[in-house]
């Protein structure tokens, strides 16, 4: 077809969209500043609902990013960006210019700093570690142990760490924190079956395909014990383990309670990179800092630039499987954008 | 415990704090429970730091108490405060120091208000010129008198007479830092460091060679909480949550408090005595109380002020212990004699910490 796209990001939006635009015929240059492709789906060891190992994920979207008409750029960032009749022409922080017909901004999301929420000692008390953490300690295989390398007789999953609240600026939900707050007591229940595990949530919004379904298995089967109440707070015992105090709104009782390790189940917030490039390219942003899209039920994958497609979650917090979906979609619109003009 | 993610937060919180030419707002109640802490306050800045500060005889209580107790209203408090403005833009001052950490809320809290609000300001304008036909400025800088100490905390160390160390085992002493909660709980980012993980009386008791107890309550409130100590039913939940704290500190073995709020001082020392009445226990080391001083105290025993010039005497919970740790000289004849060398009494002692 003779007609060049550029996407920005080489995660799991950037590659499956460019796979299918490079199957269509077109020519796909993927820019990524890291110097490995994939995103953080690298740092992921099982994906919800149905605890498949994201290593498969990362094999297919290997494979999709060596489909014949890509060319892959790592470790490269873009340092400009300009108009011209056919299209675009971005130049790298390298020197080198990318003309593109069309561009897809896929810079994903960056996990909230936990450090924000002061008031649970995040980097500062030994033993309080994010859902990223765990994920990367789950990965690499070695015992999950307190710092002193004790076996944790008590666990305690955070929801809502960066997430639907005012004080650090997000009143949006993540969507996958709650689900993966479930998928990660299931693991470290199978792994450590001896543990108390209990889950401090809001209110638990499992609403995708057999989210609720592990929710149940959680209870039945796990034995994890699921409180309904926000923390208030975390400190540190002589002893190095937490003390943590909620309320349990169930019950209408204040809450104190010892435990080994907490895992803080930290939500989703726009990138720098998405921030950088949206400035560079001159599209709007919603009021959270993500890319705004023009119509929520019709045009998801627009942005407020003609020719510029906006992929996975620089958009909004979604999933793998949703991310996969909305850059499916995504090519679909550059495509059909493409004929059409 | 790692100490780069507190330093990461306090690099958060620095405010601005002026430098020099002072206006301050003495407290109500320090001035009866620790009447030399004030006085202390003005000599490190004046005769120490060679800072000018102006103590002016026409100001007032700021009505924080009566505020907070639902005694006086939002707009009486803003007249009040506005009034003290007028005060300090008179005397020809912009920056203020205050003693108190309840009246710091209420400033912080107005002048706030104002910026949000600014028709409450011009109302308050317009009042007190009619009222008594006095105008004023908003303060250029307000800082509570501890953060005054905090930003000289440096010029201090290097006039130091003692270090807070033990010196019968050479370690640094172990002190519980509590700020009260109208300092930064209200606006963190008006208290150094935050309201989190405080910086301003953990920074000075590390210049000083002392080290900070992180204990689990060390954030909660001493208990004072106005309408748990004004209402006397209520005092039961007031003495309970500083028994909280105790408790939780215990096991850290602290030499000392230190605080920066009035009723922080006063329940955190008082409760102790009313807790020995009652229980018979005390949390101190060999069967004592914990000393609990003022941040002015304790930067004037590090200077090598007289104990008892200090008014260490006016504490319920003896301060020897520690300054015994500290090698602090004192006369133990002098400690209830006042001024004029005339005998002013001596609180009482709970049988179990004689």
């Amino acid at each position: 077809m003779g007609k060049s796209i550029v996407t920005i990001g080489g995660g799991i939006a950037g590659i499956e969209a460019s796979g299918i635009l490079a199957e269509l015929g077109y020519a796909v240059s993927v820019i990524e500043k890291e110097p490995d492709f994939g995103g953080k789906l690298k740092n992921w060891d099982h994906l919800f609902p149905n605890m498949r190992k994201a290593e498969e994920i990362e094999d297919y979207l290997s494979r999709k990013g060596k489909t014949p008409g890509i060319t892959l750029f790592p470790n490269t960032t873009i340092a400009s960006f300009e108009n011209i009749k056919s299209g675009f022409v971005l130049k790298s922080n390298h020197g080198v210019s990318y003309s593109a017909h069309a561009v897809i901004v896929a810079t994903g999301f960056e996990v909230f700093s936990a450090e924000r929420k002061e008031e649970y000692g995040y980097k500062i008390y030994d033993n309080v570690i994010t859902s990223a953490d765990l994920e990367k300690r789950l990965k690499s295989g070695t015992p999950l142990t307190t710092l002193a390398g004790k076996t944790p007789q008590r666990i305690a999953f955070i929801h809502c760490v960066g997430s639907r609240d005012a004080k650090v600026g997000n009143t949006y939900c993540s969507k996958v924190c709650c689900v993966t707050g479930v998928k990660q007591a299931i693991e470290v229940n199978k792994l450590l079956p001896a543990t108390q595990i209990f889950n401090f949530y809001m209110d638990l919004r499992m609403h995708g395909l057999e989210h609720e379904e592990i929710y149940k298995t959680a209870q039945e089967k796990h034995n994890i014990q699921f409180i309904r109440g926000r923390l208030s707070e975390v400190s540190e015992n002589i002893d190095h383990s937490l003390l943590i105090k909620a309320e349990d709104t169930l019950s209408g009782r204040p809450l104190k309670m010892n435990v080994d390790l907490v895992v803080l189940l930290v939500g989703m917030e726009p990138g720098v990179g998405t921030t950088a490039i949206g400035k560079a390219c001159n599209i709007e942003f919603n009021q959270y800092g993500y890319l705004k899209i023009p119509d929520v039920h019709l045009a998801g994958n627009l942005t407020s630039r003609k020719g510029i497609f906006v992929a996975g979650s620089c958009s909004c917090p979604m999933s793998v499987k949703d991310t996969i979906e909305h850059a499916r979609s995504a090519a679909f619109e550059v495509h059909r954008y493409l004929i059409e003009n | 415990m790692k100490a780069e993610g507190k330093r990461n937060i306090w690099r958060e919180y620095q405010k601005e704090i002026a430098c020099d030419h002072f206006y301050y707002q003495r407290s109500c109640i320090r001035q009866n429970f620790f009447p030399a802490s004030e006085k202390t306050f003005l000599k490190i800045l004046r005769d120490e730091l060679g800072k000018d500060i102006y103590d002016d005889p026409l100001h007032t209580t700021c009505t924080g108490i009566g505020y907070h107790t639902d005694v006086v209203p939002f707009d009486t408090i803003q007249a009040v405060v506005a009034r003290h403005f007028a005060l300090m833009t008179e005397a020809g001052y912009k920056n203020m120091a205050i003693s108190c950490v309840t009246s710091f809320g209420i400033y912080s809290e107005i002048t706030e208000t104002w910026k949000e609000f600014p028709e409450e300001l011009e109302k308050v304008r317009k009042s007190l010129k009619k009222a008594i036909g006095k105008e004023f400025e908003v303060p250029a800088n307000i800082a509570h008198a501890s953060d005054i100490i905090y930003k000289f905390k440096g010029e201090i160390a290097e006039k130091q007479q003692f270090e807070l160390i033990n010196k019968q085992t050479g370690k640094p002493l172990k002190i519980v830092e509590h700020i009260g909660c109208h300092y930064s709980k209200m606006f963190p980012s008006k208290g150094v460091g935050g309201a989190e993980f405080p910086h301003v009386l953990s920074g000075m008791i590390e210049e000083w060679g002392g080290e900070v107890v992180d204990y689990p309550e060390r954030r909660h409130c001493c208990g004072f909480g106005f309408r748990q100590y004004m209402v006397q039913s209520n005092r039961g939940y007031s003495l309970s949550n500083s028994k909280k704290k105790f408790e939780s500190m215990e096991p850290y073995m602290p030499d000392a408090i230190v605080a920066n709020c009035p009723g922080c001082n006063m329940f955190l020392d008082k409760w102790q005595y009313t807790l020995a009445e009652m229980q018979g226990k005390t949390y101190g080391q060999n069967g004592k109380g914990i000393p609990v001083l003022t941040y002015e105290e304790l930067a004037g025993l590090v200077l090598g002020y007289n104990p008892w010039d200090l008014g260490l005497q006016m504490h319920q919970i003896d301060c020897e212990p520690l300054l015994d740790k500290m090698k602090v000289p004192y006369n133990p004849e002098d400690k209830y004699l006042g001024a004029n060398k005339k005998y002013i009494g001596r609180p009482e002692v709970a049988a179990c910490l004689a």
